[in-house]
Parts: structure tokens; sequence; C-alpha cells
């Protein structure tokens, strides 16, 4: 149902893009980038607080399937992180002909955020023991949502501000038709977010009820060499 | 247990790793040592001899915080070579007693070493020394920063299978904010008309927010990092 809605709004929203929105008088065709750009990274950022939240609940309950929420949450962020580093080098590329841009706050902000959630998974795999990889990682979720948004406010007051203002300008923001195509893109990412995290969460479940069948079967338990999991499995 | 008790726990911790430290000389040699290197190595690397504004923040910057690596990477080492975790967990003090141990031998450590090195800092880089009066705000905020960050992440790292290689992994991204907001109130003190004051109460109090910050969050997450 979420996927099908997922399809449903990003198709929409695209074409909306394409054949209602008005060009940008500035930017031209380039600022088109910004339906794409700016959701990826709103929800990349949210899925990384969320993560944070889920860790937190999962120290104060001990629930292990908290701690799934919050690998997934991170990996498909941190995929989405990808995609809003590209789509930003190509935007800054396109209005201000450089390809990275160290006086722009925003950029800067979510490239040190992004270095600092890749390290999630070699600190996560460094850990042996199984609960204790799962709550040291729920505490670095914590850490590191608490941290993102420091990290803007010391980016942002450290640089000048030149990151196109699209919502809050002074001549009053966005028309009508960008406003809602934004919306309307906007809930397309978050859906394809929701949708991957579920596929994920589903495949790990998959995966967990595939090793439980294998051991109930007597077979070896123990993974192949070099196929080591590092990531947690939801138990069914 | 009372706070005077937990005091007591904390004073003989604190005590223990200092002595420890004394009579080892495990981390601190190390330390200046690789300071004092690293300065040398600016000086051809930036093939500068005098140094002065950003640049000069900069060197010593970045060369305190590679230094404090070396020591948050032994911050734990002797806790968990020697069961000093399970002797912990045998005594009835609370988790953050051993949280405010560390962070405090490891502030001691940052000043040791601060005590040594940026004066020989100053003798190689700098033309006028009044600049160094004002920079102990800015060293002491950003010590507690590095104690706190560097006593979590130390602590996380020690039980992982790359000690060494997690703790500068997770720390240098966690403290950009914080050497933002050092760099930023340390340049204009190393001004080349003597020191300036640009925005100098703005960026320490993101450096003592940053460090609010994270005194709550070490006291929120030590606990679960301490449990086996």
């Amino acid at each position: 149902m979420v996927s099908v809605l997922t399809v449903l709004f990003l198709v929409v929203g695209f074409g909306l893009v394409f054949f209602w929105t008005p060009m940008d008088a500035d930017q031209g065709f380039k600022q088109k980038i910004f339906y794409l750009h700016v959701p990826l990274a709103i929800v990349a950022l949210a899925g990384f607080i969320a993560a944070g939240v889920e860790g937190y609940r999962h120290i104060r309950t001990g629930d292990a399937r908290h701690d799934l929420n919050s690998y997934v949450f991170i990996h498909i962020s941190v995929v989405f992180g990808v995609a809003v580093l590209v789509t930003g080098a190509i935007w800054a590329q396109a209005s201000w002909g450089k390809w990275w841009v160290w006086e722009e706050p925003t950029l800067v902000s979510f490239l040190i955020v992004f270095l600092l959630y890749c390290t999630y998974y070699p600190f996560r795999y460094a850990i042996e023991d199984r609960d204790r990889q799962a709550r040291y990682a729920s505490v670095f979720a914590i850490t590191a949502g608490v941290f993102v948004p420091l990290n803007f406010i010391a980016v942002r007051m450290a640089e000048s501000v030149i990151h196109p203002r699209v919502f809050a300008t002074a001549e009053g923001g966005l028309p009508p038709s960008m406003m809602w195509t934004f919306l309307v893109c906007f809930a397309g990412i978050a859906l394809l977010w929701v949708t991957l995290v579920k596929l994920e969460l589903v495949g790990k479940r998959v995966n967990g009820q595939m090793s439980r069948l294998r051991r109930s079967l007597g077979e070896e338990s123990a993974p192949a060499p070099g196929t080591r999991r590092v990531s947690p499995q939801a138990e069914v | 247990m009372s706070v005077g008790q937990a005091f007591d726990a904390w004073k003989a911790l604190v005590g223990r790793d200092l002595l420890t430290e004394a009579r080892t000389m495990r981390s601190l040699p190390a330390m200046v040592l690789f300071a004092v290197t690293t300065f040398v190595i600016f000086r051809y690397g930036l093939d500068r001899t005098q140094l002065s504004g950003s640049l000069a923040g900069g060197v010593l910057w970045t060369t305190l915080l590679f230094a404090a690596v070396l020591g948050i990477n032994r911050l734990f080492v002797s806790e968990r070579e020697e069961g000093g975790f399970d002797a912990f967990r045998l005594t009835p003090a609370p988790a953050n007693v051993l949280l405010a141990a560390k962070v405090t031998s490891l502030f001691v450590y940052l000043v040791v070493l601060e005590l040594i090195v940026v004066p020989i800092f100053a003798l190689f880089f700098l033309p006028e020394f009044s600049s160094l009066l004002p920079l102990v705000a800015v060293l002491l905020l950003a010590n507690l920063g590095f104690s706190l960050l560097g006593t979590v992440v130390s602590s996380m790292a020690v039980n992982s299978t790359a000690r060494d290689l997690i703790v500068p992994l997770l720390l240098l991204p966690l403290v950009v904010p914080l050497m933002i907001a050092v760099t930023g109130a340390s340049a204009p003190l190393f001004g080349p008309e003597g020191p300036g004051y640009e925005r100098f109460g703005e960026w320490l109090m993101v450096a003592a927010l940053y460090d609010g910050v994270f005194l709550l969050v070490g006291y929120a997450v030590f606990e679960f990092l301490l449990e086996d």
C-alpha cells in the first residue's frame, strides 16, 4: 500500500515539477533540482533524528526491535545522504559554477553529519558481543542525533549565508504552485524512505526466519567464512 | 550512596588515574612529543616560521586535537586489561562517578599537555605572547568538550576490536562544532596587531553550549556503556 502511494506521489510530483511549476526567474530550469534535493535532505535528517529516538527507546526498554529500527533508519538515511550530496553538488555546479562550495553552511553541515553517520558501520561491526553491539549502537544513535542540530548551529555561525533561501525570503517566499509541488515531492520522498525501511525490515525478518529454520533442521548455524553477519536481525 | 560517598569514590578514582600516570608515564610524554613534532612538521608543511590569525589557530588546535586523541585512546585501557571495569561494578558507586572521574583525569592530562606545549608553540611561531592569557579561557572550554566526548567515545571504543581506529573515527566528526567555535575564538587572538576580540564571547558561548549539551548526553548514556 505504502509502495503504491510512493509511486503515485513521486510520479505526480515530478510530473508537476516538469509541466506545472514556473521557471525560476533567476536560476531557470536548474532550480528544479530543488524538488529532489531539499526533500531528500530533510527526510535523511529526520531519519537520523528518528534513529536517535529509537536508540533511546532501545536502551530504555532493552527491546531488540528498537535497535533494529534504529539500524535500518540510519542505513536508509545514509543512502539518502549520498543522494543529497550528489544532488547538492550538481546544484552548486549549476548555480555557482563550482562542484563544492565551502561557504554554503547547509551543505557543509550535511557533509559533517554524513561523515559521522558513516562511522556507524565500522563502529558497530567492531563490537563482537551482540547485546553490547546493540547497546553501544544505540548510544551512538542518541549522541549523533543530539549532534545534528548543534552542528548546524556551529557551521551556520561560521559562514556567510548564501544558500538559496527558497522558502522564506524578503520577497514573500514560494508561489503557491511551487509550494504545492514541493509538498507533493516531499511526501513522495518521505514515502520512499518509509517503503525502503519496510523493505529492509522485511528482509531482516526473512533472514532471521531462514536461519532459525536452518538451525532447527540441524544445519551448521555458523555463517560461511567472510559472510559474518554484522547487522542486527529481527527476532520473530 | 550518598553524595559524600560518591565524592570519595570520585576522588579515589581520579587519584588512582593520576598516580598511575605519574608512575608509568603511559600517555602524557607521548602526547607532548607528538605535539612538538607536529609543530615542526607544520613549519615545513606550511613553510612559515611565524604564524598569525586563523593559520596560527588552525595549527595549534589541530595539533592539540590529535595529541588528545592519543590520550583518549589509552583512557580506559587499564580498566579493560587489568579488570578495572569489573572492580568498579563490584562497588555500589553509580556509573556516572566513573564518568566524572575519567572526565577529570582527561581534563588534567590536557591541562598538563597544554602547560608544556602552548608555550613551546608561542616560542616557535608567535611574535609576541599577549594572546596567551585570553587563550586560557578558550583552552579550558575546549578541554571540557574534549574530555566529555573523549570519555564517552573511549568507553565505547575500548570494548571493540579496533579501539585505535574507532576513537579518531568517531571523535573527529563529533568535535567539528567545537573546533569551529574554538578556532573562531582564537583566530582574532593571534592577530598580527596584537590580540583582537571579534566575536570572542559569541564563540565561547557556542563552545559552552556544546560542552553543556554533551555533559547531559554523557550523563544520560554512560551507565549503558558500563553494563555487561
